[in-house]
């Protein structure tokens, strides 16, 4: 039963729930057990509390039927959620001792649908990486090869899912985040349009391109998720006033006539050959669903990473001012006078990229500089928005490769900062456009490793990409893959 | 040539008014002023991870009605921005201000020093969020830092630098303060800090380029703002005329030793890396918005110096005086409601005589004063149906002040202070009044003219006061045969 149940689908466990072949405790106590067993090796898991969850699969189970489609289910949150009672890290020492007072709209939204909150995932610090080597309490390792990076900012929440470790986890995506982890585990991560999740209680990289998304097995589970975590908050003034809608309400749509746009750019040089084939064979398969694929341009989508890497950085070095020593988190032990404390404390509390980002962001910010650099960029995000919206009249999603390459090895890229920052190549200009991207397994490549196929969609194009998505997904069986050594 | 007249002042302020709004302009918390240290500060007061600011609306309703009330242009789209350093009270590592688009744009204010007004032209003012309090004292030698006050709902009034005197300065700082308390936006109580200001301080020879500027910060009272002034031109104009060069810095008043001193030059100024808050979304204000907040705003001091004058014959120094304050203007009008406008001077002058020189004695604020319109109302009613004579009705005046009565008639009653109008009884009086100073009568008869008004002096001492003076002046000259 337990290989059943750590492979199931949200929707199989909730009617596993539902006609009680199984509890909460029961399920949750699997999982808790799996982590213990698998999460030494993999380092997924940062935070565990088997008492607190299973207090809350305990209430879980003891609530009146009928119940709501995630209800009694576990999920982790990656440490980013401010989650009440836990301690959360944000993969920093800076917050190594930080227990949040309170829940994260995200947090809350999630234990109002009867989850059960499995523990906190580990992450590249402040989510600033791309191979979650960043983080304080040390790198994720890729369940489909331990030598290998998951992919980040949210590589625990990735490593997690694809080891069946948890059923699903929340993540965030600034630059890629979601999608570029879930593409390296075999993963389906959906980054929403930015303002449909609420960013209260998620701790901010970059204000105006984090967002909120879940990560699962499926587009199906993706679906339910984002239904459970999408609304507007007052508490988040980003966040928008829309009529609720049902993300899976799409889902089963033939696909006949879908127009697929394909961005030259996406598919140019800086591709490695393997995923390359992996995606043509991908589309392929799409032509056969009755999609037809028309080729469009970003002309601009080459600006997206310098544009990216002045805004990201500028709004990191003002958001990141908060962890000062003063009032909570890390303080250094020893000080002189207060720049002092401040500056030890930050020397010693964040770890070098943080360092860089914060470094470049109070540069491209400070007098002088600001019109060259932070006007200029915001700009080219300008022109990157009106170069998809133009697309866009001719194709209903667009698709490409989530990730240049194939899950790299630890070290390959952490020497040289450029070369990690273009592994979000083709994640970061849908950030900038605050558009929707996700990517779901779509092969393997060199090394018997995932390749993720990344679907953009228009605004407020969820419940569409989901359904292309899901009707490949019924086609294919990339999505229902698990590393051998996770068995 | 004196010193000073070889020297050109100029003056421009920067002011921060405490917006009376129930809540913080990011949060929910409250803005009551004294409670327990960190009680009234909230997540995103403290600047906990993952909390986010939420504007409050209340102080845009504060801004548009500033806006309106200095005929400023108020911007239909104004940005909220980031002004990042490190302080202990700043908890979030920068302030949410308002930098190159600002709520208002524009307009300004009359003052008048003397007899002499003038016209003070603003150049904006901005929302922006306040700070904690870092506490010094009692902590052996740490600093204790106090979250309530940040996130207070602060305008910052920003004029052109157009005064020319720290009279000027001064005139102007209590027109903005008797302002920003008119239309209910401010309570200006300057001890708690609710409304400060910021002096920018430059001298120049008359016609010359302007000079190097100094800013005085934190004036939190007008007899400050009027001595810091003085003494930092006074300064200026020596370091410049013993050669050296004014150097632009940040300085602060000390009352005890009455001078300002450097704290910090603009070599360690701050670069405020400002850029517009990610987190907020542009301030939107529709002509809608404004026209609604129009209609709930009190009619301003302008319009109201502009009635006084052709509504009650008032003139314009008066108008003026009595629409210097909220408080005394609505005290006018209560009286003046009671008594007709037929009576307007003569409330004019109670208010501006007794009432004002009393209140200065006590250093009292108008809403403080122990005589009520209406008890005043009283008093003119008697006055005006000869009752009472003026001399009398401060009698009466006085009484009602200590707290001697409730109203004018029951002082009267009580005091026997009804003036006497019986002619008979009067002219008895002036008969005795003549026979004991036969003297006085003989002068008069003389030629004297003196003599008489002796006579009518003893006359009223006789009635004790209480005599129409025009009455016994009438009977002592039909007496005389006069």
């Amino acid at each position: 039963m337990s290989d059943s149940m750590i492979n199931a689908s949200l929707r199989q466990l909730s009617a596993a729930l539902a006609e009680k072949k199984i509890s909460s405790v029961e399920l949750t106590t699997l999982f808790l057990d799996r982590i213990a067993q698998l999460n030494p090796s993999l380092n997924a898991f940062i935070a565990t509390d088997r008492e607190k969850s299973l207090a809350q699969a305990r209430a879980a189970d003891a609530a009146p039927q009928p119940c709501g489609a995630l209800h009694g289910i576990p999920l982790a949150h990656k440490d980013i959620f401010c989650t009440e009672g836990w301690r959360t890290s944000c993969g920093s020492k800076m917050l190594e001792n930080f227990i949040a007072p309170y829940d994260a709209t995200v947090v809350e939204k999630f234990k109002a649908a009867g989850m059960v909150t499995l523990g906190k995932l580990n992450m590249d610090e402040f989510a600033m990486g791309s191979s979650n080597e960043t983080s304080y309490f040390g790198a994720v390792k890729n369940p489909w090869d331990v030598s290998r990076v998951p992919g980040g900012s949210s590589g625990g929440s990735a490593a997690a899912i694809s080891a069946r470790l948890a059923p699903a986890a929340t993540g965030t995506d600034t630059g890629g985040s979601i999608r570029q982890p879930a593409a390296l585990c075999g993963l389906t991560g959906l980054k929403p349009t930015y303002g449909v999740v609420s960013r209260y209680g998620m701790i901010a990289f970059a204000s105006s391109l984090d967002q909120a998304g879940p990560m699962a097995k499926s587009a199906e589970d993706c679906a339910l998720l984002l239904n459970a975590m999408a609304g507007f908050d007052p508490r988040d003034s980003t966040s928008l006033e829309r009529p609720a809608e049902d993300y899976a309400r799409d889902l089963n749509q033939p696909l006949a006539g879908l127009r697929i746009g394909l961005p030259g750019e996406f598919f140019g040089a800086g591709m490695d050959d393997d995923v390359r084939a992996t995606v043509e064979v991908a589309l392929d398969e799409y032509r056969k669903l009755g999609a037809v694929t028309v080729d469009i341009s970003l002309p601009n989508s080459g600006l997206s990473v310098p544009a990216y890497y002045v805004i990201a950085p500028a709004e990191a070095s003002s958001n990141l001012s908060r962890f000062d020593g003063v009032r909570y988190g890390y303080r250094a032990p020893e000080y002189g006078d207060l720049n002092d404390m401040y500056a030890k404390t930050r020397a010693q509390g964040f770890g070098a990229e943080v360092k860089r980002r914060i470094l470049i962001g109070t540069y491209v910010l400070s007098h002088g500089y600001y019109d060259a650099y932070y006007l200029k960029a915001q700009k080219i995000r300008r022109l990157i928005a009106v170069d998809f919206s133009d697309a866009f009249k001719k194709c209903d999603v667009i698709m490409g490769p989530a990730s240049p390459s194939v899950a790299f090895a630890f070290g390959a890229k952490s020497a040289d900062p450029v070369q990690m920052y273009l592994s979000d190549i083709y994640t970061i200009s849908t950030n900038l456009a605050g558009l929707p991207g996700m990517s779901i397994p779509c092969g393997f490549g060199n090394n018997n490793m995932p390749v993720g196929l990344q679907i953009i969609g228009n605004w407020f194009d969820e419940a569409r990409m989901l359904n292309v998505a899901h009707q490949y997904q019924q086609m294919t069986d990339w999505h229902t893959q698990m590393p051998e050594g996770m068995r | 040539m004196n010193r000073e007249a070889q020297w050109e002042v100029v003056i421009g302020l920067e002011t921060h008014a405490q917006l009376k709004t129930q809540s913080k302009i990011f949060s929910g918390a409250s803005t009551a002023f004294g409670a327990e240290p960190n009680r009234q500060a909230c997540a995103v007061d403290i600047a906990l991870p993952g909390v986010l600011p939420v504007f409050n609306r209340e102080a845009a309703v504060c801004a548009i009605k500033f806006g309106l009330s200095v005929g400023a242009t108020i911007a239909p789209r104004s940005i909220f921005a980031r002004k990042n350093y490190f302080y202990p009270d700043l908890p979030k590592g920068y302030q949410i201000s308002q930098f190159e688009l600002p709520v208002v744009s524009g307009g300004g204010l009359q003052i008048r020093v003397g007899e002499t007004e003038k016209f003070v032209n603003l150049t904006r003012a901005h929302l922006e969020e306040d700070a904690g309090k870092s506490l010094h004292e009692d902590f052996q030698g740490k600093t204790g830092i106090d979250l309530n006050r940040a996130g207070t709902p602060l305008l910052e009034i920003v004029s052109e630098p157009e005064m020319r005197s720290s009279a000027e300065a001064v005139a102007y700082a209590k027109a903005l303060h008797a302002l920003v308390q008119w239309i209910g936006i401010c309570d200006g109580n300057m001890q708690e800090g609710s409304f400060r200001c910021d002096a920018n301080v430059s001298v120049r020879r008359p016609g010359a380029e302007l000079g190097t500027r100094r800013e005085i910060k934190n004036l939190n009272s007008f007899r400050f703002m009027q001595q810091a002034i003085d003494f930092e031109v006074q300064w200026q104009i020596n370091e410049i005329e013993e050669g050296r060069k004014i150097q632009q810095a940040t300085v602060l008043f000390d009352p005890d030793s009455g001078e300002t001193r450097a704290m910090r030059s603009k070599e360690d100024a701050h670069d405020y890396r400002y850029f517009p808050d990610p987190d907020l979304l542009p301030l939107e204000i529709t002509p809608a918005w404004i026209d609604q907040v129009k209609a709930d705003l009190p009619e301003l001091p302008q319009a109201m110096q502009q009635r006084f004058q052709s509504d009650y014959g008032l003139s314009a120094y008066d108008a003026a005086a009595l629409t210097a304050q909220r408080g005394l203007a609505d005290f006018f009008q209560r009286a003046v409601a009671l008594t007709g406008a037929a009576q307007a001077k003569l409330v004019a002058n109670w208010l501006q005589g007794e009432i004002s020189a009393r209140l200065n004695r006590e250093e009292r604020d108008i809403a403080d004063a122990p005589v009520t319109p209406e008890q005043l109302a009283g008093v003119i009613a008697r006055i005006v149906d000869h009752t009472i004579s003026n001399n009398i009705a401060k009698k009466v005046f006085e009484a009602l002040w200590a707290g001697e009565g409730s109203s004018a008639d029951a002082i009267i009653e009580a005091q026997g202070l009804k003036q006497i109008t019986d002619t008979s009884a009067i002219e008895a009086l002036v008969d005795e009044v003549l026979a004991a100073n036969q003297k006085s009568v003989e002068e008069f008869r003389a030629g004297k003219e003196k003599a008489f008004n002796a006579l009518v002096g003893q006359a009223m001492k006789a009635t004790k006061g209480k005599a129409n003076p025009q009455q016994v002046t009438d009977l002592l000259k039909k007496k005389l045969g006069g």
